[in-house]
């Protein structure tokens, strides 16, 4: 299995001279399986220069899977070249929306009215067809699997995990480690930190032993007091998640975008100071556009 | 008009306490900072929403693949975000669907109080209302017919033959009311309204919304009679009042500033919003119908 990092920034494409080195685009990344199955995990910015290199493969059939609805995760795809094209098939996972009440199809064929877009869905010449998914459904892509699991961000966010012939990656998508929203003197404090132990064992028991975890870091611990409940995670709660899920390699991402290239980099040496290495703990990486790791 | 004035005060203390909780809900999610923890704690107070909330969760909307028991362990699963949205959009439907929906009247009833809910907000945030204070006018909107609810469920053979007589004589359907029951849903709503010790605004909304007396004295109100108007000039849902009355009010006209041709033409951007609640009634009443196990 093989990884490409397309799109690595959070919220909003930052393109600059400071974030050359990391780049600007924001969440895409490609996995290929071991039979080459195209899998792609969300459609930020980051998927249309990943669509320019797919021109010698066409026709070709590519398993989108999104792991929420925001704009920073979907806003590339009007521009997934391969849709204008015949012959090409793209299969667009994603979460039901039960507040908006409308599935998958609905909200990102909606990125594709008039006033948005000047090609309409009906004018796409791939075929594109959409599959709602529900928690932990099993899908099978050639020689791969994809199954998810409901992180906490605020709308439904599945984190994918992709296995493949013994290798794994798990994707976060956009996820805040749990908080209590309760004081200890609440009474009601310790019956949620159950519910919260119960929540995040299955998350840890989900990600359990993956060779990659990708994960959503868009905050050091100096900025996440400010930002508690916006749905993100920080370098500190990713390191502790990686070694309870005992991971090999840990991937940040989703970089905050108003974080240069040099603030990243100084952001992920003060996490390490602060977590100093230990037997068998994984790697920890920076995500990088461009960036391939080979399984 | 003894007789009837002891009508009223059985059917009001007849209805159920007023949910607060819905109230509170609808203050406490226009503050975009709101503690968890005391939305959860209004949700917990009220045993129907918090079934609601629970049936939803564990709906195929959601595909969850535990099931949830709590409110408290739904925050947890789904995310407190998720769960004030809900919580968001299942309130104002709560306000009615107690007793409403199971007939034909109180079906097109619940439409005709979402319009003027919403329309009531639109013309209030028109007018420089707050965005905050705004979630009082829709809230006044969405309860002003509420005294029609009590008395088509009190008196069902009667409402039903004052809705025909308003029909039949092209008569405002307060005065029907009148002349088949000797009492009208503005006096009922006033009552329910006093009994629930709403907000001034809502008071107003339920009991004076046919008297235009008061027209140019409280912003809540005049935003709620020309709604209440522009819902049945649009055509959305039924009041189940034939007469429909124009033009407004001078006071009206002048605070709202333009007559009711002027502000039907700025509602263009609430057909959206009126499409949302829509499709919620929609897959609400499938969810509090079967449970079903269907794919949504």
């Amino acid at each position: 299995m093989k990884i490409k990092f397309w799109g690595v920034r959070g919220s909003i494409a930052t393109p600059g001279a400071a974030t050359v080195r990391y780049g600007g685009n924001t969440t895409c990344i490609e996995v290929r399986s071991d039979d080459n199955d195209l899998i792609i995990l969300d459609a930020g910015t980051g998927i249309f220069p990943l669509a320019l290199t797919l021109f010698p493969e066409l026709p070709l059939t590519c398993h989108l899977f999104i792991t929420h609805t925001h704009w920073d995760h979907i806003q590339g795809l009007p521009f997934f070249i391969p849709n204008f094209i015949p012959g090409n098939t793209l299969r667009i996972h994603g979460a039901y929306d039960p507040i908006a009440r409308r599935d998958i199809r609905d909200i990102l064929s909606g990125q594709l009215q008039y006033c948005y877009f000047p090609v309409r869905e009906a004018e796409l010449k791939a075929r594109l067809e959409y599959i709602t998914l529900r928690e932990r459904q099993t899908v099978v892509t050639g020689s791969a699997t994809v199954t998810n699991i409901l992180m906490n961000h605020p709308v439904l966010n599945f984190g994918y995990r992709i296995e493949c012939q013994g290798k794994s990656v798990f994707f976060t998508g956009d996820h805040e480690h749990l908080y209590n929203i309760y004081e200890p003197d609440d009474e009601e404090f310790s019956e949620y930190a159950l519910f919260m132990n119960q929540k995040n064992q299955s998350i840890i028991d989900f990600i359990r032993g993956v060779d990659v975890l990708i994960a959503d870091t868009s905050y050091t611990i100096e900025d996440y007091p400010a930002k508690k409940g916006w749905g993100h995670g920080t370098f500190d709660a990713n390191i502790a998640l990686a070694r309870e899920a005992g991971v090999k390699t840990v991937f940040f991402t989703h970089h905050e975008p108003t974080r240069s290239d040099d603030a990243l980099e100084r952001a992920l040496a003060e996490a390490m100071a602060r977590n100093p290495r230990r037997p068998g703990d994984p790697q920890f990486l920076l995500a990088r556009e461009g960036l391939v790791y080979e399984l | 008009m003894g007789h009837s004035k002891k009508k009223l005060l059985n059917l009001v203390d007849g209805m159920p306490a007023f949910p607060p909780s819905v109230y509170h809900i609808l203050k406490l999610t226009a503050d975009i900072n709101c503690a968890p923890k005391a939305l959860v704690r209004v949700i917990d107070l009220d045993p129907v929403l918090t079934i609601k909330l629970l049936q939803l969760v564990n709906s195929p909307y959601f595909g969850l693949s535990r099931q949830i028991g709590s409110i408290r362990q739904a925050v947890v699963f789904v995310g407190i975000n998720t769960i004030k949205n809900l919580a968001l959009t299942i309130a104002p439907m709560e306000m009615l669907s107690r007793d409403a929906l199971n007939t034909p009247f109180l079906e097109g009833l619940l439409s005709h109080a979402i319009a003027v809910g919403v329309v009531a907000r639109h013309l209030a945030r028109r007018s420089g209302i707050s965005e905050m204070e705004s979630t009082d006018f829709f809230v006044a909107g969405l309860l002003h017919d509420f005294g029609k609810i009590a008395l088509h469920r009190f008196f069902p053979e009667k409402h039903a033959k004052a809705l025909a007589l308003a029909h039949k004589k092209q008569l405002p359907l307060h005065l029907a009311e009148q002349e088949i029951l000797n009492l009208d849903h503005t006096q009922v709503g006033a009552l329910l309204a006093d009994k629930w010790q709403l907000p001034p605004g809502c008071q107003a909304s339920m009991g004076q919304h046919h008297n235009w007396k008061h027209a140019g004295e409280s912003a809540v109100l005049d935003c709620v009679i020309a709604a209440n108007i522009i819902a049945k000039t649009i055509g959305v849902g039924h009041s189940g009042n034939p007469v429909i009355d124009n033009p407004l009010h001078p006071a009206i006209e002048h605070r709202l500033g333009g007559d009711l041709s002027d502000l039907i033409g700025t509602l263009g951007d609430i057909s959206g919003e009126m499409h949302k609640v829509q499709r919620f009634i929609h897959s609400w009443q499938n969810v509090s119908a079967s449970n079903s196990t269907e794919s949504p």
